[in-house]
């Protein structure tokens, strides 16, 4: 038997197959014509021209993507600096807020939900598209603090006070030395932030009160009452856009793991 | 009259003198802002929901009487110690099973992958992450329901068709397949660190592969498969798309019955937030007990 064969690769092999399964049989089912019976009922557009027709699930997308776009670009400056200041500078307190940056990562989203609503119930905020930019830029620049924190550990100090010792000014210093050497972490960040901002359905199910009504909510009301095949066909272009991002990412990680490799 | 002897100051870099008259500056400019966002929007909501969790039967616009325990005595009523129970069944077992199903993986993609291929294998096994977890979740849908893919494969073979959709058995394949991903990332940043030259001495000294499994590599890798489950276990256990998708009306657990106290037709949000409280209190304790055993792992290191 080929070296190859072993139990574990056969076994991998099958949890591969576990991964795709669910993606591929949403892919098959959304070119099915058939609504109800599990079969196959012959190769139809339908529930594409269904989705592509359908006004309600563009808004939710638009609502979505101004949500996600807004959040993150807020989150890109706030947790950059956060990360900057926390790996910069000691203070009374320090730990305290270390660990306050990380209880986005850490407590479930239906407390924060919770906790957001209640919130903003006691200070009387109308829950609009507004308040749920608010509370996901709460989890987007602690998910942005943490990438750009881990490649700051691995940068060189010296680049930076070099400028300084060169009369830049500390500002100047950091735009011009700290934040390109940060950037393709800031870039990692961004877009883990802007897929979970995407995905999120909690936060903004608590957040959202009338005004908004971002993409996950709108699929959630949809297919907790069973199987909905243009759901299927929203899925692969969903899919489709998700993977375009991962690509992208991976890019980046690929990148900067090539420049920061000693020459 | 010859100046007192100082000792001289430090040396300072050139350019502190123009960072001191605005020393205050740099830390407000970095970490004000997105401190403030955390105070306002995280910090002080959960101290809110932890005053108003004291409150007994508060409820949407009515008036309130005084504080009391009166919402954590009622978790303890059968009917929600069950709803407790639940959750944690569903946590720990989804746990378990993304540690067996995932260790296999971990292990090859990180000892026995081609190395040229072993970047790119990993991340197309954790690929599916990057899209909706509510689609994932739905997916499973078409597959188990009565009418699904599953029965009509289980049809063909001439095999009993099985009722899954709205079990805990559907709860749990859906949790173990929404979280597999992480586990099998922390298993194999663990294992990718694994001196192998341990198990080599270990077989040239005459240990069986099983023995040099569970004596070499199982506990070098310990801190990873701590953290692998604990990972799995805070997520399986707040999460509440797989069971309300996949569960149906008898899977009722801990993020579904607080969703129903402030979106459902309850309105009870002092029960709501004492439930939160209860929910952050069982993260912080499990988050605790791995930073301990952590420590106590690098002591017995040490030793």
């Amino acid at each position: 038997m080929p070296r190859s064969l072993t139990w574990p690769s056969l076994f991998t092999a099958l949890m591969y197959a576990f991964m795709y399964f669910p993606i591929v049989v949403l892919g098959v089912y959304s070119f099915s014509d058939s609504r109800y019976s599990s079969g196959w009922g012959g190769f139809s557009l339908r529930w594409y021209r269904a989705l592509f027709s359908d006004r309600r699930i563009f808004a939710a997308l638009q609502d979505s993507l101004t949500i996600a776009i807004v959040a993150v670009a807020v989150s890109a400056v706030l947790g950059t600096l956060m990360a900057i200041g926390l790996a910069r500078y000691r203070f009374w307190g320090k730990a305290l807020y270390r660990g306050v940056s990380y209880l986005p990562l850490i407590i479930p989203d239906i407390a924060i939900a919770v906790a957001t609503l209640v919130f903003l119930a006691s200070v009387a905020v109308p829950l609009s598209l507004g308040t749920i930019i608010a509370a996901h830029i709460v989890f987007c620049l602690a998910y942005v603090a943490v990438v750009v924190s881990s490649r700051l550990q691995s940068l060189d100090p010296n680049l930076e006070e070099a400028a300084l010792d060169l009369g830049a000014t500390p500002t100047q210093a950091l735009i011009k030395v700290l934040i390109p050497q940060l950037a393709p972490a800031i870039l990692a960040g961004c877009l883990l932030a802007f897929v979970l901002s995407m995905d999120d359905l909690l936060i903004s199910s608590f957040t959202a009160g009338g005004g908004a009504n971002p993409l996950p909510l709108e699929i959630f009301s949809r297919v907790r009452t069973g199987v909905k095949p243009d759901i299927n066909a929203l899925s692969v272009v969903l899919i489709l856009g998700s993977a375009l991002l991962a690509g992208l990412a991976e890019y980046v990680r690929y990148r900067s793991d090539r420049n920061r490799q000693p020459s | 009259m010859a100046p007192p002897l100082a000792p001289s100051p430090p040396p300072s870099p050139p350019w502190a003198d123009r960072l001191a008259p605005r020393r205050w500056l740099g830390p407000v400019v970095l970490l004000g802002p997105a401190g403030l966002w955390l105070l306002l929007l995280l910090v002080l909501p959960t101290l809110l929901i932890l005053e108003i969790s004291l409150v007994p039967g508060l409820r949407l616009g009515q008036p309130s009487g005084g504080y009391g325990l009166g919402n954590y005595l009622q978790i303890l009523q059968p009917i929600y110690l069950r709803v407790m129970g639940r959750s944690l069944v569903f946590a720990l077992g989804s746990t378990l099973l993304c540690l067996v199903l995932g260790f296999p993986v971990a292990y090859w993609l990180a000892l026995m992958s081609p190395k040229r291929w072993r970047n790119l294998l990993l991340v197309g096994f954790i690929l599916p992450l990057w899209t909706s977890s509510l689609l994932r979740a739905y997916a499973w849908i078409t597959i188990l329901r009565p009418s699904g893919v599953v029965n009509t494969l289980l049809t063909a073979l001439g095999l009993p068709t099985q009722n899954w959709l709205n079990t805990s058995t559907a709860v749990f394949i859906g949790l173990a397949y929404s979280f597999l991903p992480y586990m099998v990332l922390i298993l194999y940043a663990s294992l990718e660190k694994l001196d192998t030259r341990l198990l080599e001495a270990a077989a040239d000294l005459g240990a069986t592969p099983r023995q040099g499994f569970w004596k070499i590599t199982v506990p070098q890798t310990m801190p990873g498969i701590a953290a692998g489950c604990l990972l799995v276990f805070i997520a399986s256990l707040g999460d509440f798309v797989v069971p309300t998708l996949l569960g149906g009306a008898s899977s009722m657990n801990i993020s579904r019955l607080i969703y129903n106290q402030f979106l459902g037709p309850t309105r009870a949000w002092g029960f709501g937030s004492a439930l939160s409280m209860v929910l952050i209190f069982a993260v912080s304790l499990a988050i605790a007990l791995l930073l301990r055993y952590g420590d106590r792992s690098t002591v017995t290191e040490a030793s």
